[in-house]
This record gives structure tokens, C-alpha cells and sequence, in this order.
């Protein structure tokens, strides 16, 4: 409708991550309890644009997602001086929980796709008291890599283009096609070297087979999704990972790959509304004990 | 589209045979590869064929074995896979040339650069027989 107007509102926050300030740009939308959406590897926050958009979620909810530093609006900091871009677990980790302190955020839920589904198996293991659920889209412990990041940047070939092209067969055949291409195009907008910086935690730092085992989901519930057609993060990945894990939902969705939530936003809806209602629920007999 | 009941060697050794000729309907494909020039083999695993690309257009596609004739890069895959590639929406795994590599089912070898800098065009391109035929942007 011409005019219209989305309740989406995007801010900067200044973020001290590890000694160093970082300007963060972040949308939101909606009141309650805050759930702060991770965006996957060489992508940024508009991935989750639907689910800002959503008049139902956002009653119950504070819906926020940040794009991480060198993605979308979130620029590298000032004493980048060119040299690359890589990031690893610890870094993740900090950049989410300073985010999160930064805007004063009491023990939010984390929804993470990807690389943002397998650090929040590693929130779960080291930091679980400070959220009050944690979400995993696309997440397992370890996955098999299927090409080598070194074609990701390269001077004779075009990053958007190979980005994009790689990624393009993760998505559901039946996820609409202007939803896919949209999903594409942040592919093709990402810094030089950007995807491939952030596969350095997916592929080489952030294996943590062995880890999860320790994971408490009576500390922090944990749910895990993942669609039926990601082969990079297979339905069997999360499966076994979850297996490791007592007490976690797993969930495989059908008609959907590994961008759920901007693949097929309606699709995606009917798996992620239950879990959103269950963390309501839990919150619910939580404060309804004290 | 092939049907993944009855799909045949011969069945799919002419799908593969008619993809020029798709390809030459598809105006915005040949656009994608305008700057390609190559010398490819593609195909089922046993029945592959020697395609020679140029700007973007496959302007010979002759069954292998050709004597002595190079190719830059070759992308085959089993007979099954190619016809679940080719079904409007095919199984988990069979619906991505990479994700048909991961599963075993095809094998990817030689130089990719011609491969990898037109990677969305040969995954279209070898899409082609599935019907109708679909770009992505």
C-alpha cells in the first residue's frame, strides 16, 4: 500500500566489544521480552525484516537484530587498518554480549541462523544463566565443508557474484522466488572477504564437537531448527547434536533451507510461532514461582 | 520434466542433448554469460558430452569420447541425480549441483575458475530440462 509505513525503527548504539568502541546499527520492533536475531555468515540484520514486521510476535516480544560489525550498516571499527577480516569464537561471543549489555537487555533470547545457530550452542555452554532461551536455525556442533572458501575472495573473481552463486542452492526449491533473490542480494552486497572471514569460525575455530555435551537446557532452554533442504547444516547435523544434548527441541522443517526466515518468512512462521509461544509460556510459570 | 520413476540412460542422454537449444530461449541466461568462453565436459557419468561455450552460448555439444580434445573442467553426475536435479522440486540434496558433489553423486574436476566465476549460470544452465525452467536473479 503506498504510503505504508513498517514499525521497523533502526538505530546506531556505540559498543565497547573487547577495549574497543564499535558503532552498531540495529532495528526493532516491539514490546516485551527482547529477542535478539543473529543473521548468518556474510549476510546482515535485514534477513530478519519479516519477523520485525510481524504485529503478533512483536506484542510479546522486542524483537532486535544487529548487524555484526563489517556487515550491513555496522562499518569495521576505526583502527581497521585492511588487514583480514576474521572472525572467531571468542570474538562472536564478545560482540553478542556487549551488544546486549550495551542496550541493557535483561537475560534476552537469542535466535541465531547458521553461523548465529552454532554460536548459541556455545552461548549455552559458557554464558546459559545470561539468557532466558536460546535459539538455533541452521546450528549443529560441526558440519562437513562442501567448497573452499579461498574462491569467496579473490581478485579475478567477483565476490557478490560466487557469494551468492554458492549459497543459492541452500534455499528450499519452493521458498518464492523474489524471497530468494532478496536473500541473495545481501550475498552480493558483502565487503571484500567478509563471508569467508566469518567461515573462519564456521569452518576452522568454532568446531565444538565435544562441548555441547556440557550444555544445561534447565539453565537456558534450547530449541534448534533447521530445514530440510540445507545441505551445509544437514536436518542429520542438528540431529546428532542434539542428541548430545538433554532436554533440547529439535525441529525439522519442511520447505525450507538455510535461510528460513528470508527465504520463506510464511513458511518459517508456522515452525518458529510454537517456540516463541513455549518461551512465553516458560517465562510465564517462571515469574508466576517467584 | 523426466518422470524419477521411468528416467532412463537414453532418456537423459537426450534431455542433456537439448539443452542448447533451451539455452537459446533463454536470452537472460546468455546474457549472464556473455564474457564466457570455455571448454567443458558435462553430463551423466558415463555419457558425457564435450561443450564448447562461447560468450555465453553453447555453440557445440558432441558426446565424449572426442580423440585428444581438451576440456577446462568437468561436472558429471550419476544418472539419478540428474534426473531428481531435473524434477520441478527435487529431493533434499539432489536440488543444487553442489549439494549433488557433497552427496557423492556428482563429481566436480579439472580447472573450476570458468566454473566458479559463472557458478549461478551453469547451475541454470544445467537446470535447463527442468520445467519451466527457472533463473535465479
Amino acid at each position: 500500500m503506498n504510503g505504508m509505513i513498517e514499525p521497523i525503527v533502526g538505530r546506531y548504539v556505540h559498543v565497547d566489544i573487547d577495549g574497543e568502541m564499535y558503532r552498531i546499527y540495529f532495528e526493532e520492533s516491539g514490546e516485551g521480552i527482547p529477542l535478539v536475531c543473529l543473521h548468518t555468515a556474510g549476510s546482515d540484520g535485514r534477513q530478519w525484516r519479516h519477523l520485525l514486521a510481524d504485529k503478533e510476535f512483536a506484542k510479546k516480544f522486542r524483537i532486535i537484530a544487529f548487524d555484526m560489525p563489517w556487515h550491513g550498516k555496522s562499518n569495521p571499527p576505526a583502527s581497521w587498518d585492511g588487514t583480514e577480516y576474521q572472525l572467531t569464537t571468542a570474538r562472536y561471543t564478545q560482540t553478542i554480549r556487549a551488544f546486549c549489555r550495551a542496550l541493557q537487555l535483561d537475560r534476552p533470547v537469542v535466535m541465531g541462523c547458521s553461523i548465529g545457530g552454532r554460536i548459541v550452542l556455545n552461548l549455552a555452554i559458557d554464558h546459559a544463566a545470561e539468557f532466558r532461551a536460546l535459539i538455533g536455525l541452521e546450528g549443529a556442533d560441526f558440519q562437513s565443508p562442501w567448497y573452499d572458501t579461498a574462491w569467496l575472495n579473490r581478485p579475478d573473481v567477483h565476490g557478490g557474484e560466487v557469494c551468492a552463486a554458492l549459497v543459492s542452492g541452500l534455499m528450499a526449491p519452493q521458498s518464492p522466488a523474489n524471497s530468494r533473490a532478496e536473500t541473495l542480494w545481501a550475498y552480493k552486497q558483502g565487503g571484500p572477504g567478509v563471508f569467508k572471514g566469518d567461515l573462519y569460525f564456521y569452518r576452522v575455530d568454532g568446531d565444538l564437537r565435544g562441548r555441547v555435551e556440557r550444555i544445561d537446557t534447565k539453565v537456558c532452554p534450547l530449541f534448534l531448527l533447521t530445514g530440510e533442504y540445507d545441505f551445509s547444516c544437514t536436518p542429520e547435523d542438528t540431529k546428532r547434536t542434539a542428541a548430545a544434548i538433554g532436554g533440547a527441541s529439535v525441529t525439522i522443517m519442511e520447505q525450507l533451507g538455510h535461510f528460513p526466515m528470508s527465504e520463506n518468512p510464511e513458511q518459517f512462521r508456522r515452525y518458529i510461532a510454537p517456540v516463541l509461544d513455549r518461551i512465553v509460556a516458560i517465562e510465564a510459570e517462571r515469574t508466576g514461582r517467584r | 520434466m523426466i518422470s524419477a520413476s521411468t528416467a532412463t540412460d537414453a532418456a537423459i542422454i537426450e534431455a542433456f542433448a537439448g539443452i542448447p537449444a533451451l539455452l537459446q530461449n533463454t536470452p537472460a541466461l546468455i546474457a549472464r554469460g556473455r564474457f564466457l568462453d570455455c571448454e567443458c565436459l558435462l553430463g551423466p557419468v558415463n555419457h558425457a558430452f564435450h561443450a564448447s561455450i562461447r560468450q555465453g552460448r553453447i555453440v557445440d555439444l558432441t558426446p565424449a569420447p572426442v580423440l585428444m580434445r581438451s576440456w577446462q573442467f568437468s561436472y558429471r553426475a550419476s544418472v539419478a541425480a540428474w534426473t531428481e536435479y531435473w524434477q520441478v522440486a527435487p529431493r533434499p540434496g539432489f536440488h543444487d549441483l553442489l549439494a549433488l558433489t557433497k552427496r557423492g553423486e556428482a563429481v566436480l574436476e579439472g580447472d573450476l575458475h570458468p566454473f566458479m566465476t559463472h557458478l549461478q549460470y551453469f547451475k541454470d544452465v544445467l537446470a535447463l530440462p527442468r520445467q519451466p525452467a527457472t533463473v535465479v536473479s
